[in-house]
């Protein structure tokens, strides 16, 4: 049999539109999730422009000073955020450099060395840790941990007090219960917000070293390769986006902690850049902290202006891990 | 690289303890193994020795992967996997208690069905990384040697010599399985174990491998798992018939020089299987 070509007609040569008649249940699902995924876009928008809007009496009262002044004195007319975000990203760093090792060798450990037996204990041992309400981190932090990390600090400002961060206005050579200077700071509270941090990054690096693409995994393993040699080869490479990602997600958290940090900070309205040492303020504790005493009018529009730099802080810092967490699953593993 | 190089490369303090010995003896004795409760190869015997390409051939599902695997202890990988019997690298177990698993692994090398360079490193460090990888310490001029040394045994070097420091993931998939195969090579194993390493390649690739692996023979121990029957008889020597009957575990139904197990076997199960009556 012969092929047979079809007549052309050449009068309507050009790209055709394909379309295809929804079917009603489609395009109900589709109404219903398009509405659902768009309700969450308005809700985050609304709640930035709601508190963006308070910017703009507080900034006409009290100038753009509001950014630089570190004071929180109402009845002196002499109001800013100045202290409080030197204080988050203060509390958060920190929080951060313990967070961080801890998080990345216990995803580390969950994944390639845990038996596999007792892998889905220590994940949900670890999850609990997420579970663990922030008031009673705050708590734990005050009575239990302040006490053994005040030696900590105590010995960190002792040999690096020439470095400024860990400089402590005080004599470090008596006794620790002598030393109030030391109790209270931003790195005691940036370890308590470190135990909330850690589960977050946990998690997130975990995740992406599962998906460590198993092909790689059996060639090192084939060429004599130790655990070790496996987690540097292929890993540690594919979960680069992970471990940064999981850090920043993190970083988002400790931003925004506050009952820990109210509880474990003792609040001045002052730039402390001495980690060790007594009296800081974060932005979420200043919230909590004046919110209660706070008139209706300009205080009140202050504070919330005050959570609208810490909600576009928080936005900031999750959008960036959020496109990096994406970007590095896709084209990370090999592809023929 | 000549003849006294290569020597020379051998000796270095720095280079893993083991005598280039063109080859070893490879016997699998009683190989019995299970995925759970499941039994999947019933006493498999099967000898592999020196300057010999084996191949296991053999329809899907009759235990040819799980018998490679098993041969460089890689089935243990499986969480439910176990397995009965003996593996002997020149005379001794290799799964006797006082053998590194990790030792066993670098002398007994892997190219697996799916071309899996490292994507994040270059072809060089590619070629380099199972040294690294067991903690192994070249030294630079030595490192460049043993590149370019195993590059050509892998029949890559012609093709990559100019862009060594691109990613080995920017390959061809004939040319990234080469260099899986120069990667298996450079930590100078005395076995290489092929699964199915032509089978996700066109023809032309598949011909570079064969050629390949026919340079190879004389140099280390080749067992290659195909479901091409002629690409069985075009490389090997010597072939085992692997075969599981419905509900039974697998086992070698023949094995023997190539040429009689294609010209006259002597299982009529055997003769089906590679007339293509079945399978």
């Amino acid at each position: 049999m012969t092929a047979t070509a079809l007549p052309v007609s050449h009068n309507d040569d050009g790209p055709r539109r394909i379309r295809t008649l929804p079917h009603p249940t489609d395009r109900i699902f589709r109404g219903v999730s398009r509405g659902v995924g768009a309700l969450v876009l308005v809700l985050t928008g609304a709640i930035g422009l709601f508190l963006a809007v308070q910017l703009i009496p507080v900034v006409h009262h009290y100038g753009f000073k509001y950014f630089t002044t570190q004071e929180w004195d109402v009845e002196g007319n002499r109001v800013g955020v100045a202290a409080a975000i030197f204080g988050s990203v203060e509390v958060a760093l920190v929080a951060l450099m313990v967070a961080f090792p801890l998080a990345l060798t216990t995803a580390l450990f969950i994944t390639e060395y845990a038996p596999r037996r007792l892998k889905p204990l220590f994940v949900s041992m670890v999850d609990l840790m997420a579970a663990v309400p922030s008031i009673v981190y705050g708590l734990w932090g005050f009575y239990i941990l302040q006490g053994q990390g005040l030696n900590v600090a105590r010995w960190l400002a002792e040999w690096f007090s020439f470095i400024p961060l860990f400089k402590v206005d005080s004599d470090p050579h008596s006794a620790p219960f002598l030393k109030p200077q030391f109790t209270e700071s931003a790195f005691i509270a940036g370890l308590v917000v470190a135990m909330m941090v850690i589960p977050l990054a946990c998690a997130v690096m975990r995740g992406v070293f599962d998906q460590a693409p198993a092909g790689e995994r059996e060639a090192a393993l084939a060429l004599g390769s130790t655990r070790w040699g496996v987690i540097q080869a292929v890993v540690l490479p594919f979960g680069r986006g992970g471990i940064i990602g999981g850090t920043m997600l993190g970083l988002g958290r400790a931003l925004g902690e506050t009952v820990a940090v109210l509880i474990t900070l003792s609040q001045i309205d002052k730039i402390n850049p001495h980690v060790l040492q007594n009296g800081g303020v974060t932005v979420s504790s200043l919230i909590a902290d004046h919110f209660g005493d706070a008139n209706r009018g300009v205080q009140l529009e202050a504070l919330l202006a005050a959570g609208f730099v810490l909600f576009a802080m928080t936005l900031f810092v999750n959008t960036i891990a959020g496109i990096i967490v994406t970007r590095s699953r896709s084209g990370a593993t090999t592809e023929i | 690289m000549t003849e006294d190089a290569t020597a020379l490369l051998y000796d270095t303090p720095d280079y893993p303890q083991l005598v280039f010995d063109r080859g070893a003896h490879l016997d699998a004795v009683n190989i019995s193994a299970w995925f759970g409760t499941n039994k999947v190869l019933q006493r498999v015997n099967l000898s592999m020795p020196p300057s010999v390409v084996t191949a296991l051939i053999g329809p899907s599902g009759c235990g040819k992967s799980t018998f490679l695997r098993i041969l460089n202890r890689m089935h243990e990988r499986v969480p439910s996997a176990r397995l009965g019997g003996e593996v002997r690298l020149n005379g001794e177990d290799i799964y006797a208690p006082d053998k590194r698993i990790t030792d066993t692994r670098r002398r007994i090398g892997m190219v697996f069905q799916k071309p899996n360079p490292f994507p994040t490193m270059s072809i060089a460090e590619n070629v380099v990384a199972g040294l690294k990888l067991n903690g192994t310490k070249v030294a630079r001029d030595t490192r460049a040697e043993l590149i370019e040394h195993s590059l050509q045994r892998a029949g890559l070097w012609l093709e990559v010599k100019d862009r060594l420091d691109t990613p080995g993931g920017s390959l061809s998939g004939g040319q990234q399985q080469r260099l899986c195969i120069a990667r298996s090579l450079a930590v100078s194993p005395d076995v290489l174990l092929m699964d199915e390493p032509c089978s996700a390649l066109d023809p032309a690739s598949t011909r570079r491998i064969e050629q390949t692996i026919l340079d190879l023979k004389d140099e280390v121990t080749i067992v290659i798992v195909t479901h091409n029957m002629q690409q069985a008889a075009r490389v090997s020597q010597q072939c085992a018939f692997f075969l599981a009957e419905t509900g039974t575990p697998g086992g070698i139904v023949e094995a023997g020089p190539t040429d009689q197990i294609f010209g006259s076997p002597r299982d009529p199960r055997t003769a089906d299987y590679v007339l293509g009556r079945f399978g």
